[in-house]
């Protein structure tokens, strides 16, 4: 093992993933094979319904695979105990926290609950953490208003610091750019890049944005009907691997420019 | 969970407040007993009639104490419920977990009776009547909670807790057919609720199950407030989903179950009395929030006790009537003042 790769975290080997009813399995994807290094930053793309939300839950341990192997730091995903797990992986899902009644210091500090005694008190050194989470998501402005209280953009800004606090070395995202107006996207990926550069965490995130995914991402994960590619972005366009991602009766993915355009 | 603001001053007023409608309580009634002879009989000085201990100590301190375990208890299934369901308008009898009691209830009272005789004495104890009804309510939960694990909708939800209503009145209707009148009596009038009545040993195993129930949820305090976020976030964090919902389950159905067996079906505290909290303490952590909805709860249902007794007459109000008069409208209130109701 230490021959390989020494900053690959998550590694994934041939994973189906779907699910199983009633001993029937239903297949959204097969075969998926890759692996996260330290400080990357990963944006997962595909159609709708092409299962890459099938994909992240499957990665955070919130659906089982139907095949293939997820382990983190050479351990299975399944070996792992929930709480020794919440202190590798962190989530940030698409919908707002179920209480709109909580503070957002309050949100944020949840996060650390992996942490805290069984009262759930807060040490110096978590507390520590939450100021730096809300510092560098720069919310700690909004530290005592009520989550009802927030825009898109800062309910999203405040649920990456609540990841943040919880302190993992991966991230996954799920669409953190939907319901967002194109500046506060480019913030939220932004303020990704800059957290794998400065944290050497790992982050991933599912988008439709596959513009900014190319410009900002250090790798993609291009989910296909047929198949799944995962390089850096600069190859994947030299392959021509974006034009697979959707039939191409009306849009085509332009090399140069590295977005889709309307087909004349 | 961070909560920045003390609430010292919030928790003092509270139990000053509590101890201060325990007092009230007491010496209201259908006679009233200045407080000098009320705490002469608690520290066994020379109270100036004998007939006003006796009231005092076997039965205005037992159903004074009811009332702080009814409420209390009341106010913290709801609270745990409102927080479980992610629903504001959960509560023990919007849910149908007291119908769920009284239905365990009924099929004691009616159904023994159908049995006849000896049995039916032998059935109808303090401690059959806590489990029936505590069984009912669990029922009830398990069934609802089956329910939101296939549907997601809040309204769904109450209407299913409204069906269970429904049900138990049907029930309740077919049982009443096959009983003699005097086992009927017997249920209609515990379902009017009363605080009143209860002996020393009912007032203590009612607190056996109110801290029993309370105990277990002290424990899920952490969980509580990780399921403030979602399901997918609490697991997330590393709760274990299963195991919290089944704790939580348990103390609720134990609560609503031992509390309705006693005092009857009570409508509204454990809807209205955490909303109320929460106007007043604004956190969302259940470590702050549940202190607050015991004391709260139990000064609430003091002053509806007080009120049901009608001071100074021989009247009694059914405790169940009042606490719907002051709860309902706390809700609407809520509802129409502040445009939402949130958990």
């Amino acid at each position: 093992m230490a021959s390989e790769n020494q900053h690959s975290v998550l590694k994934v080997t041939n994973l189906s993933i779907g699910y199983s009813h009633k001993k029937k399995d239903t297949v959204v994807a097969q075969n998926l094979s890759f692996e996260l290094n330290k400080g990357e930053l990963i944006g997962m793309v595909g159609a709708n319904g092409i299962g890459k939300s099938t994909l992240l839950r499957t990665l955070t341990g919130m659906q089982k695979p139907l095949a293939g192997t997820i382990s983190i730091l050479g351990k299975k995903l399944e070996e792992y105990h929930p709480l020794e797990l919440a202190s590798l992986l962190s989530v940030v899902f698409t919908e707002a926290p179920a209480s709109k009644n909580l503070s957002v210091l309050e949100f944020v500090s949840l996060g650390r609950q992996p942490y805290t005694n069984w009262m759930g008190t807060l040490t110096p050194n978590d507390k520590e953490k939450i100021d730096w989470a809300l510092e560098i998501t720069d919310t700690q402005k909004l530290s005592q208003r009520k989550c009802f209280e927030l825009s898109d953009g800062q309910l999203q800004r405040v649920a990456i610091a609540r990841a943040l606090a919880q302190d993992t070395p991966i991230i996954i995202l799920d669409e953190p750019t939907t319901h967002l107006d194109l500046y506060h996207r480019a913030y939220v990926l932004k303020l990704l890049k800059k957290l794998t550069k400065e944290t050497e965490k790992i982050i991933l995130f599912s988008t439709h944005e596959i513009d900014l995914a190319i410009q900002l991402s250090d790798k993609i994960g291009v989910l296909t009907t047929d198949a799944f590619y995962f390089d850096q972005p600069c190859k994947l366009i030299e392959e021509g691997k974006f034009n697979a991602l959707f039939p191409e009766d009306i849009i085509l993915f332009d090399a140069k420019t590295g977005r889709f355009t309307i087909k004349d | 969970m961070e909560t920045q603001k003390s609430y010292k001053k919030v928790f003092l007023l509270l139990f000053v407040l509590l101890i201060a409608f325990f007092l009230v309580n007491i010496s209201l009634g259908s006679v009233a007993i200045p407080l000098k002879d009320i705490f002469a009989s608690f520290f066994g000085g020379d109270v100036s009639k004998s007939s006003w201990e006796y009231i005092i100590t076997q039965y205005r301190v037992p159903k004074a104490i009811t009332a702080i375990l009814v409420g209390s208890g009341l106010g913290a299934a709801g609270l745990f419920m409102q927080t479980l369901f992610r629903n504001p308008l959960a509560g023990p009898f919007v849910l149908g977990l007291s119908s769920g009691a009284s239905l365990g209830v009924a099929f004691l009272i009616l159904g023994a009776g159908a049995f006849g005789g000896f049995l039916s004495n032998a059935l109808v104890s303090e401690w059959s009547l806590v489990l029936a009804s505590a069984f009912g309510s669990f029922l009830v939960l398990l069934a609802v909670l089956a329910v939101t694990f296939r549907v997601k909708d809040t309204m769904a939800i109450l209407i299913i807790g409204l069906m269970f209503g429904s049900v138990t009145s049907a029930v309740v209707a077919v049982l009443s057919y096959f009983t003699n009148a005097e086992k009927l009596q017997q249920y209609v009038f515990w379902s009017f609720g009363s605080l009143g009545n209860q002996s020393w040993n009912g007032v203590l195993i009612l607190t056996i199950c109110v801290l029993v129930g309370l105990f277990i949820a002290f424990f899920s305090v952490k969980s509580l407030n990780a399921l403030l976020l979602g399901e997918n976030y609490a697991k997330s964090l590393g709760v274990q989903l299963k195991r919290t919902t089944l704790l939580i389950i348990f103390s609720t159905s134990i609560l609503a179950g031992a509390i309705t067996a006693f005092a009857g079906p009570i409508a509204f505290i454990g809807l209205a009395v955490p909303h109320i909290t929460r106007q007043w303490v604004t956190t969302s952590n259940h470590r702050v929030l549940l202190p607050a909805v015991l004391l709260l709860g139990a000064i609430v249902m003091l002053i509806c006790d007080s009120i049901a007794q009608i001071p100074f007459s021989e009247y009694t109000l059914p405790i169940n009537a009042i606490t719907s008069l002051v709860g309902a409208p706390v809700v609407i209130w809520l509802l129409v003042r502040k445009k939402k109701l949130l958990f």
